[in-house]
């Protein structure tokens, strides 16, 4: 068993398991984000944010999804490295066929922008929140508890930088144009495909890939257009 | 003279096969093991030849020209493949399948080998479904059927229209299991170039490997020739490129006398020729012919337009066509054998009423069927084969009728075998269409795959094992043997010679000469004149070829204008060898039509008198004219009768 | 009807002594082919002109010429069997090409299949696959009658499709992976659909998979390419069910 995961089909398995742990992740995140649209006080965002890092299922989770993490990228770069060497020499005139989606041909190149974008992201709040602290995540009450101002974190970042703003739209598209492909990849790796599935998973896909692209980026584009 | 012996087993025909098989001995587990068996070719009898050997026990040398022994020729069969089972109920039994198979081959094949082929025929379905062949299947999972050409039951299986391929894929993959297991050793892109002759016994082969270029020695007890026909003596034929009548040749000039030789196949309805870049014929399946109305215009000067692009068929009303084999054979119509629809073409556009630029084609047109059926019943009884046609021709046939002309399709004649299949050198057999003995002169569509299946799967593993049991204390056979160093020289030699020539015209060029006055005087139609000066110029030609063939490359690297030049200085001697059985016989018979035999309606005439034989020659030497035998062909069950289709 | 001719064509193509040489493209030009020829025809053309002219010919691999056998293997113009769809390039004909065009014409290009010369590569791994289970382990005599196990008519045609595979190499050829994936899996699927192949399914998927990645083959990232490039029209559902076979096997051990 310990070999599986390194034949090509358990390299890929490695890759489509936590590739649908993430996807599942990026619906939560997503849902937890959008709060903050909802309410221009920060309160249901904060008590959003809390419940998070309070609730024990989720800090237990939240080493696995690290993990998640490390394994998707590390088998990437063996399964891009593998597959790279399977052509010692390249095509002089290679027509990428027309049949074929670009997102599927370069979902590292995708995966590697989405990961740039990854370290971003997570010096901007996760690091600030978890780790070293912020002078705007003092500490507020919501309701009858206190929790970090996380809203004022997010918000002042995207209220004072349109450059953020951009890159966090850039981020939520990108990580659209690489799950279009990731989705229903997925299941076909897993074998949970056939001729009449194949374009069912293929619209949910898209649809899901919209549903991210769209959603993440709301929230920059809220906060352009409203302040 | 040797000794031309059938071994046909007496006794009652429907028994041979079962006392034979009584009679002749086994060889045991533990000796099949030290024995060795070559076999030349992967077509559907090397193939399954090869598997079932391995399978019981001997150690099997396979060999092949192509890349992998699943390219073998027989991939390109697309109807499908006759069996006597009678699971439709409709009164089909062994009987009538030989029946069938008897006069549809004019009745000039054995009656006992093809009793035996009607006899295994059921076997080879079974073994094909159990190894996976996805065969068509009814509703309720049964396997479907459908009819073919000459017969009034509906014993043929099928595969889509892909069943030479699936049967090949079977057997490959028998063959696969046995290499996996070590049973079997694969030689690709081996080609052999002569047998080694060890005390009158066939003892192995000399191949040459197409990559290295390195000639080769390999021993064996026995060897098997599965390399099909020689139809690519044509240039221009529905063969793989690659086909040959090599390996059959070298075995011919070692001694296996080579049987029939005149009786090729022309199919009906291939792609015409298109101009004179072409290489290759394809064909459009026989079962065409069930929906499809062939016709030529019936006034000249309609055709002259048609071959000039003023007109298209369309425009040309009903009136105005001739349907000409509804005319000629109205019981028939469209569905007349091979041989017989092929002439028809052939004598319109001799007349002036062919209607492609080149003047040789005439239509297949389905716009009758279209208008009765409804297209989309056509698109699934045909799709395939529409859409392989406008990629051809980039003429839709739903919309404008095909346009088809006869073309070299298979040979019946090859190299004798008795009924156990062994040639005249004892220890070489010969399988498939390599060898002569079940179409007679003509075959039905449908019979070349059962044959080959046949002979591989359910005959040649006992047969073999009757000579094999004599051999069991050969030891190995020795390369080192002087015949080997011998035939080995010869062949180097041959190659260096062919390499020396450097004159100034590539092989095709030959090849194509070749074609050409094979085509004209050895094809559809022959006669005595023809004929002589056919073998003077096929002569001429062949000296002309060696002294002036230009093969760049080298010896010792992958050549395949050396592979070509030393397959068509065989062609030339077999299309010799042709002309001179076709000017023997004096008759007309299946798909050999000679001019001077013919009904008062210009028919063909059989003359069982004096020709109810297989005609066999044994070569005498380079540039000495051969030796003619005889094997009577005596009729036990069956009455000979003029076939009529009218 | 007559075929339009092109009066003049530019050829880049792959040339390479052998296995050991370094290759190179060089560029000929061809003269008057008919737009009714087909693609190797015009090959042949050029082939007998570089003879005359004392050049060796361009090798490469085609036999049955009828879009069957799977023999032949050029990369087109960036495209496996060339611009039509649903063809080998020996069922590619020159209508499909202009006046002046430059056709640039390559080898397969895979670690898996080196080049002998010229344009001819080595595909013996499909074989070597092949070999590893590619089959139902039937002896010759002593199997049931052809009809003793029905077989659903859908399971059948679903097996036929898979089986359609002529084993060509475009999958690999096409894939940006050069993965064999496409192969394997018609193979795996034409045999699973059946139950005469059902039997063995697991093992077989386990060691064909094993197989393939030990002869250097990339892996599958379902681009799609292969489906879309196969002259066959072979679907990537078969891929899925070679992965469900796969895995259940692993899983199972």
């Amino acid at each position: 068993m310990s070999k599986f995961v390194f034949t090509s089909v358990g390299r890929k398995f490695m890759m489509s398991i936590t590739g649908l742990f993430l996807l599942m992740f990026i619906l939560v995140h997503l849902t937890v984000n959008l709060l903050m649209i909802f309410d221009d006080t920060g309160a249901l965002y904060n008590q959003g944010a809390h419940f998070m890092v309070s609730n024990p299922v989720i800090r237990i989770v939240e080493p696995v999804l690290g993990l998640g993490f490390l394994i998707h990228i590390i088998w990437s770069l063996i399964i891009t490295w593998e597959n790279w060497r399977a052509r010692p020499v390249r095509y002089k005139k290679a027509t990428r066929s027309e049949a074929t989606s670009w997102a599927s041909r370069n979902m590292f190149i995708l995966g590697g922008l989405v990961f740039v974008f990854l370290g971003i992201h997570l010096y901007n709040f996760y690091i600030k929140i978890k780790f070293t602290g912020s002078p705007l995540l003092e500490e507020v009450m919501v309701g009858d508890t206190n929790v970090h101002n996380t809203y004022l974190l997010v918000s002042t970042l995207f209220k004072e930088s349109i450059l953020y703003c951009a890159l966090y739209i850039m981020g939520g598209i990108l990580l659209g144009l690489h799950v279009t492909h990731g989705f229903w990849s997925a299941f076909q790796t897993i074998g949970f495909n056939n001729k009449q599935w194949l374009n069912r998973l293929q619209w949910v896909a898209r649809i899901y890939a919209v549903l991210v692209a769209v959603g993440f980026s709301i929230i920059p584009l809220y906060f352009i257009i409203r302040f | 003279m040797q000794n031309l012996d059938s071994k046909i087993p007496g006794g009652p025909l429907a028994e041979k096969w079962a006392k034979h098989k009584a009679a002749i001995r086994v060889v045991s587990p533990a000796n099949k093991r030290k024995l060795e068996i070559i076999v030349v070719g992967t077509g559907l009898g090397g193939a399954s030849a090869a598997a079932s050997l391995a399978e019981l026990g001997y150690n099997v040398k396979a060999f092949c020209y192509q890349d992998s022994p699943r390219r073998a020729h027989s991939i390109a069969a697309q109807g499908g493949i006759n069996a006597a089972k009678n699971y439709r109920n409709d009164n089909d039994s062994v009987y009538r399948l030989f029946y069938d198979t008897i006069k549809g081959g004019d009745y000039r094949a054995r009656e006992a080998n093809v009793y035996r082929l009607a006899e295994v025929s059921p076997n080879i379905i079974d073994q094909c479904v159990a190894q996976g062949v996805p065969f068509a299947r009814e509703y309720g999972g049964l396997l479907d059927t459908r009819s073919f050409g000459g017969v009034l039951v509906s014993r043929t299986f099928y595969a889509r229209g892909q069943t030479g391929q699936q049967l090949l894929i079977g057997a490959y993959q028998a063959l696969n299991r046995q290499i996996d297991q070590g049973n079997v050793k694969m030689y690709t892109r081996h080609e052999m170039l002569d047998l080694v002759v060890i005390d009158g016994k066939a003892r192995g082969i000399i191949a040459r490997d197409l990559v290295t270029g390195e000639v080769r020695r390999f021993g064996a007890h026995a060897v098997v020739i599965a390399s099909g026909g020689y139809g690519n003596v044509f240039f221009l034929s529905t063969n793989a490129m690659g086909s040959n009548g090599s390996a059959a040749w070298q075995c011919y000039k070692k001694g296996a006398m080579f049987a029939n030789p005149c009786y090729v196949q022309i199919h009906p309805t291939c792609i015409p020729v298109h101009g004179d870049q072409q290489s290759k014929l394809t064909l459009m399946s026989e079962s065409l012919r069930n929906d499809g109305r062939v016709w030529v215009p019936k006034k000249k000067e309609d055709a002259e337009k048609l071959r000039q692009g003023k007109i298209r068929p369309n425009d040309i009303p009903a009136e105005d066509r001739d349907y000409y084999l509804e005319r000629r054979y109205p019981s028939y119509g469209n569905l007349v054998p091979r041989d017989v629809a092929s002439r028809a073409a052939k004598e319109r556009c001799d007349a002036g009423f062919g209607v492609n630029s080149e003047g040789k084609a005439v239509f297949l047109d389905f716009s009758d069927a279209i208008k009765r059926l409804g297209r989309s019943v056509i698109e699934e009884r045909y799709g395939n084969l529409f859409q392989m046609y406008e990629k051809i021709t980039d003429v839709d046939p739903y919309q404008e009728p095909m346009q088809i002309y006869p073309a070299i399709h298979y040979c019946m004649g090859g190299t004798w075998v008795d009924y156990n299949l062994m040639t005249t050198i004892p220890g070489l057999y010969a399988i498939g269409e390599a060898n002569f003995s079940d179409h007679g002169a003509n075959r039905l569509g449908a019979s070349a795959l059962m044959q080959g299946l046949a002979d591989g799967y359910f005959i040649l593993p006992y047969t073999i094992g009757d000579y094999l049991a004599g051999e069991i204390m050969t030891p190995k056979t020795d390369t080192n043997a002087p015949e080997f160093v011998e035939t080995e020289n010869r062949v180097l030699s041959r190659l260096e010679k062919l390499m020396k020539v450097r004159g100034t015209k590539p092989v095709d060029y030959y090849h194509k000469a070749l074609g050409h006055l094979v085509w004209e005087y050895i094809g559809m139609s022959r006669n005595e004149a023809g004929l002589k000066k056919a073998i003077q110029e096929i002569q001429s030609l062949r000296k002309e070829f060696w002294g002036n063939v230009k093969i760049p490359g080298e010896l010792n690297n992958l050549n395949q204008e050396l592979e070509k030049a030393g397959r068509l200085a065989d062609f030339f001697d077999i299309a010799e060898l042709m002309a001179r059985d076709a000017l023997n016989r004096k008759e007309s018979c299946g798909g050999h039509f000679r001019e001077e035999s013919v009904t008062e309606d210009g028919e063909a005439k059989r003359n069982d008198e004096e020709f109810a034989y297989a005609s066999v020659w044994e070569y005498s030497g380079e540039e000495k004219e051969p030796v003619l035998h005889r094997e009577p062909l005596t009729f036990e069950s069956i009455k000979l009768s003029q076939r009529s289709y009218k | 009807m007559a075929d339009k001719i092109l009066k003049k064509l530019n050829i880049v193509v792959w040339r390479q002594k052998d296995a050991k040489s370094k290759g190179r493209f060089e560029t000929y030009a061809i003269e008057n082919i008919s737009q009714g020829s087909s693609f190797l025809e015009m090959l042949d053309i050029l082939n007998n002109n570089l003879i005359e002219k004392g050049i060796e010919p361009i090798a490469f691999d085609h036999d049955c010429r009828e879009g069957i056998c799977g023999m032949c293997s050029l990369y087109i113009n960036g495209h496996p069997h060339g611009p039509d769809t649903e063809v080998t390039t020996c069922q590619l004909h020159m209508r499909k090409f202009d006046e002046g065009d430059t056709i640039t014409i390559e080898p397969w290009r895979s670690r898996a299949f080196p080049v002998i010369k010229d344009l001819i590569v080595n595909r013996s791994a499909f074989d070597q696959i092949l070999q590893a289970g590619g089959y139902v382990s039937v002896n010759t005599g002593g199997v049931p009658d052809g009809n003793a196990i029905p077989v659903s008519h859908e399971d059948a045609e679903e097996a036929m499709d898979a089986a359609a595979c002529i084993g060509c190499g475009t999958c690999v050829a096409a894939c940006k992976n050069s993965s064999a994936m496409l192969f394997v899996s018609a193979k795996v699927s034409h045999l699973a659909k059946l139950p005469q192949g059902q039997v063995e399914a697991k093992n077989r998927a386990r060691r064909m998979v094993a197989k393939m990645d030990e002869l250097g083959f990339g892996g599958c990232t379902n681009t799609g390419a292969c489906e879309a490039e196969c002259p066959k029209s072979i679907s990537i559902s078969n891929i899925a069910r070679l992965n469900r076979e796969y895995l259940s096997a692993r899983f199972s051990e």
